[in-house]
């Protein structure tokens, strides 16, 4: 019985299934170990991939980053802690509920947001806006932290377990889920905006809100289903996030969406698949480098590694630098 | 010709500024049902200022526009294309991001109707076979004038009663211009559709139209019948090359 403690000493793993044994020589370790870190990384990077995916839609229909984005990402781990009280803890069922809920409430906080925040600012320099946005983001970190002084332990949500791979990879239940659920999110995502009538309006108004307007779009619709799809992914990030690291605070949010912002330029900001993919190589990186004797200057590391990929690609990993015929 | 018409759009006294810039100096427009009326002026007189006023994109400092009986002037741009006023903008600005199709689609944004987008996306077809053939084609990947013809095809798709055309040949092979011009006559025949007419290339806008104004620096100086102001010697001058 393998036991993955979280931060009270309790046992969060009651399972441990071993899908094949194996004796692996010497020799097999480090390419255990390799995969090992592609895994963690991958799980790692998928909660970067969710957030990165707000930052960079926000920015397609608005030429804007919402700073408060990474706040949001907070507030989703924060409505998971209140709605699993309403839940069984450790079922499918209740842990899908507690993500769904949470999604709906960050996704009208996102719009709430816009709408109160942004929206007045329309038309005035990006520099305002920007400011208004990290004024955002301080208020719902300190108003959080007037009430919460402590850290909050996050409830175990779904069952868990851990699996034992060919050549003793060990595969998390909670890595499996960020798996599966990023992958259904990315896919309902994709779905959305390449196919519903709302999703092509987006990119529409992402090319050329102008030319938007003109066809009858209502823009500030749009922009505000983008806030909502966008608070959304973060809550589920949120959630994902806090099973990982279940201690939740009010400043949690900063330093992973710091690092979302980054996937997002390196992806190629206003690009989706670009947000994906930054996500996932931005936690690989880390991970590898973390797992490394260079430890100590992992973001170090990791963030020069980006440097240099945009300095061959400066407009990002996906990023086109489009040319309008005349 | 035919008085009794109604006029489908009227500005009176229409003031745009930009800051400090006097933009629209008190322009006053006429435009009855069924037309084609032109604008002619030179760069800056404020020609694509009048049709961003009349579609919402610009907001008037002072005067009235008035459609249809009613005051448009305070709506948004996608109010004014819910009430039948469509404007196919300078530039073309086509989403080079979506497909043929796409775009044609989000110019029935407002239409809940499938069987009127369908009819209507046939009747653009119609006009342009060609967008027909590239349907599933990237817009940005379509020439200057294929380009034209899905903004007009666009802006057909949201079932106007009042078109707006702001420099349909520029920029585009002349062949192809002309063209674009016989189906915007055609247009304008068989559906009936008023149209503003933009147009620097001022000696084939009056051929087209029935009626026109010359703008200078944000006022009307002349209006007329087309046919007569194609005759009169001053605007020969200015705009008609002699």
């Amino acid at each position: 019985m393998d036991g993955i403690y979280d931060s009270q000493g309790g046992i969060r793993s009651n399972f441990h299934i071993i899908l094949f044994s194996s004796n692996s020589p010497a020799n097999l370790c480090r390419v255990t170990e390799f995969f090992q870190q592609i895994i963690n990384g991958l799980s790692l990077g998928a909660i970067y991939a969710l957030i990165a995916l707000g930052y960079t839609m926000v920015y397609g229909v608005l030429r804007f980053i919402n700073f408060a984005h990474s706040d949001i990402f907070m507030v989703g781990a924060f409505s998971g802690y209140f709605f699993s009280r309403f839940f069984p803890s450790e079922s499918i069922f209740g842990g899908i509920s507690v993500v769904f809920l949470s999604m709906l409430v960050c996704a009208f906080l996102g719009m709430l947001i816009e709408r109160v925040a942004y929206r007045p600012l329309r038309g005035s320099s990006k520099l305002n806006v920007l400011i208004t946005a990290i004024g955002v983001s301080m208020f719902l970190e300190y108003s959080f932290q007037v009430k919460l002084t402590k850290p909050l332990s996050f409830p175990v949500l779904f069952p868990t377990m851990s699996f034992t791979l060919p050549g003793g990879i060990i595969l998390s239940s909670t890595q499996v889920l960020v798996f599966v659920m990023t992958l259904l999110l990315l896919i309902a995502l994709q779905y959305i905006v390449l196919y519903t009538k709302m999703g092509t309006a987006m990119r529409a108004v992402s090319f050329n809100p102008m030319a938007a307007s003109l066809v009858g779009i209502n823009n500030d619709a749009v922009i505000s289903f983008t806030f909502g799809l966008g608070s959304a992914l973060a809550a589920a990030g949120g959630i994902l996030y806090s099973l990982n690291y279940p201690s939740i605070e009010p400043l949690m949010g900063v330093l992973p969406g710091l690092k979302a912002f980054v996937a997002a330029v390196l992806g190629g900001i206003g690009n989706i698949p670009g947000a994906a993919l930054g996500g996932l190589l931005l936690g690989v990186i880390e991970t590898f480098v973390n797992g490394s004797r260079y430890s100590t200057y992992t973001d170090a590391i990791a963030f020069t590694l980006l440097i240099i990929i945009l300095i061959f690609r400066p407009s990002g990993l996906l990023g086109k630098v489009t040319v309008e015929k005349v | 010709m035919f008085e009794s018409r109604q006029n489908i759009l009227e500005l009176h006294d229409v003031v745009v500024n930009f800051g400090v810039i006097n933009a629209l100096k008190s322009i006053s427009l006429h435009i009855k049902t069924g037309d084609i009326v032109t604008l002619i002026g030179a760069n800056g007189a404020g020609k694509t200022t009048t049709l961003r006023a009349i579609s919402g994109l610009v907001p008037i400092k002072s005067g009235r526009i008035i459609y249809q009986g009613d005051d448009i002037s305070l709506l948004k741009p996608h109010q004014i294309v819910r009430n039948g006023i469509a404007h196919v903008p300078e530039g073309r600005m086509v989403f080079a991001n979506l497909s043929v199709l796409e775009n044609l689609q989000m110019g029935a944004y407002l239409q809940q109707d499938k069987k009127v987008i369908k009819s209507q996306m046939d009747y653009v077809y119609s006009i342009f076979p060609r967008l027909k053939e590239r349907i599933k084609q990237t817009a940005g990947t379509l020439s200057g004038g294929e380009q034209q013809m899905l903004a007009i095809g666009r802006a057909l798709m949201s079932c106007p009663k009042f078109l707006m055309l702001d420099e349909p040949s520029l920029g585009i092979a002349p062949l192809l211009v002309k063209n674009i011009f016989e189906k915007i006559v055609e247009i304008n025949r068989q559906q009936g559709l008023t149209i503003l007419l933009v147009e620097q290339n001022a000696n084939l806008a009056l051929d087209i139209s029935t009626y026109g104004y010359v703008l200078e620096s944000g006022k009307i100086i002349v209006q007329d019948n087309s046919q007569v102001l194609k005759t009169n010697p001053e605007i020969r001058k200015a705009y008609l090359g002699g």
